[in-house]
């Protein structure tokens, strides 16, 4: 039967560290930015600018909490709720350390998958239930955008579950002891995390929210604390692809000397720096170009990716 | 369990009943969703992760954000709410209502029978719905295949650019 006391310390934990840490990358990001573009970032609310996370937030909490009258509004205010549910919900499944887990599914991938695809109707239906040309635009965008980013999203991993033989993210773990799945799953690799980016909506795949074009896209009409749960919710959704990505391509929380949760938080801060990184030197892409790039390049590579790992799969078993 | 059962029944029935009743089209498409998830939980608690999540990744994840896409597109304003209000004159849900009757009696009839459904549960893994599908099912999944690729070359054809081709 379940353990309700440890499972209900697990979730308590993830949730505070989840929610701290997505307002913590407020700052984490803003500072970095301007590390890298050679300028300070926000350095005077506390030591470092630390502090500059809950300055915003009392900033967002007193602003006005602003409905356009021509809103629809159920749609409008529930929406922003979507992504932060959906991606605090997938945490669930993802295993910090051995034991520390919410629900050890045994379909955790498609379970990360489901939720994710969920979460895409916050940006589409936030956009309509805005009903501004601009966010509407932003909206459309973000549809075919993530639909076409999705199917390989998916295609991408099945290399690692065949490797692993299951779509438990436990298992998964457990199957790259000897070697990461990085170096079997190369392929694999780039192209879950190009997908992840555009699943996202991060930069260089911020076309929904292009803020040069689009004022800023499918968020275009919300204000006060509407808008800082997209805020939170993206920030999450950057430490899921993170963690996600230390799963399934590198060893999740197996490493030498330091204890296991030291090696998972350790991986995925690195890959969270790494995707501000991009935000910080790479310009937006084009719209046209990379759902093309999407359909005629990536796709085939998934397949063949899929293809290739499973024939050394079958080969390897006899 | 069974409570979770139910729970997940009763809402997928209500937001079924919503999305028929609806007159506008987005909220009644979004009362869809809630409905296709409530399924993916009963395909869950009746021993199916594997259903489940791809009735959540398919149907509700992908399928429906293309008909909400298409909803939004065609952007209905407030005659085509005057409209449906029109169409769902109680006059035509006799019909529909009296063969759903006819339905539940039967459901009655079965549920009653000797023969109901057994409650125990058997616990599907993903890898033996993958096993059965290309065993046994291996001629209808081809066939899907050959469908799904047909539909795909179709829409390729038909949302090709005639005379100047533009990248």
């Amino acid at each position: 039967m379940i353990d309700w006391g440890r499972t209900c310390l697990i979730t308590v934990t993830m949730l505070g560290g989840l929610l701290t840490l997505a307002s913590l990358l407020i700052w984490v990001e803003r500072r970095l930015l301007g590390i890298w573009q050679e300028r300070c970032g926000p350095n005077r609310v506390g030591p470092g600018g630390i502090l500059q996370p809950l300055a915003d937030m009392i900033k967002m909490f007193t602003k006005e909490d602003w409905i356009p009258p021509f809103a629809d509004k159920v749609v409008f205010v529930l929406t922003p709720a979507i992504v932060v549910v959906t991606t605090l919900m997938t945490f669930a499944v993802v295993p910090i350390a051995p034991g520390f887990i919410v629900a050890d599914v045994n379909v955790g991938i498609l379970f990360f998958l489901a939720m994710s695809s969920l979460a895409a109707y916050s940006v589409i239906v936030g956009g309509w239930a805005s009903n501004s040309k601009f966010a509407f635009l932003g909206s459309l965008r973000a549809t075919a955008q993530l639909i076409s980013y999705e199917v390989f999203m998916g295609l991408s991993l099945m290399g690692t579950v065949a490797l692993a033989g299951s779509f438990s993210l436990t298992d998964i773990v457990e199957a790259q002891r000897g070697l990461w799945f990085i170096v079997p799953q190369f392929l694999g690799f780039i192209i879950f995390f190009i997908a992840g980016l555009a699943e996202t909506h991060r930069a260089p795949f911020d076309v929904p929210e292009a803020e040069a074009e689009l004022v800023a896209g499918y968020h275009a009409e919300y204000s006060g604390m509407k808008f800082g749960m997209f805020f939170v919710g993206e920030y999450l959704s950057i430490t899921l692809l993170s963690a996600m990505i230390v799963i399934l391509f590198f060893g999740g929380w197996h490493g030498p000397v330091l204890p296991p949760v030291l090696w998972f938080l350790l991986k995925t801060s690195v890959f969270i720096a790494l995707i501000i990184l991009i935000r910080g030197t790479w310009p937006r892409l084009r719209f046209d170009q990379f759902l093309s790039f999407s359909w005629k390049v990536l796709i085939p590579l998934a397949l063949i990716n899929l293809v290739v790992t499973g024939g050394i799969v079958l080969a390897r078993n006899g | 369990m069974e409570i979770l059962f139910y729970i997940a029944a009763s809402v997928a029935v209500l937001a079924t009943l919503r999305v028929i009743t609806h007159l506008h089209a987005v909220h009644a498409l979004l009362y869809l969703i809630v409905a296709l998830i409530a399924s993916a939980l009963i395909f869950y608690l009746l021993g199916a992760p594997f259903a489940a999540a791809l009735e959540i990744i398919v149907y509700a994840g992908a399928i429906m954000v293309l008909f909400i896409f298409v909803v939004m597109l065609l952007n209905q304003g407030p005659l085509t709410v005057e409209q449906e209000r029109r169409w769902l004159s109680p006059g035509i849900w006799i019909g529909p209502s009296l063969l759903a009757f006819v339905l539940l009696g039967e459901a009655f009839y079965v549920i009653m029978a000797e023969h109901a459904p057994s409650h125990d549960l058997v616990y599907v893994q993903p890898k033996e719905v993958a096993i059965s599908l290309y065993g046994p099912y291996m001629i209808a999944i081809e066939l899907a295949s050959m469908l799904l690729l047909a539909g795909l070359i179709g829409a390729y054809h038909m949302g090709r650019r005639r005379g100047k081709e533009r990248r």
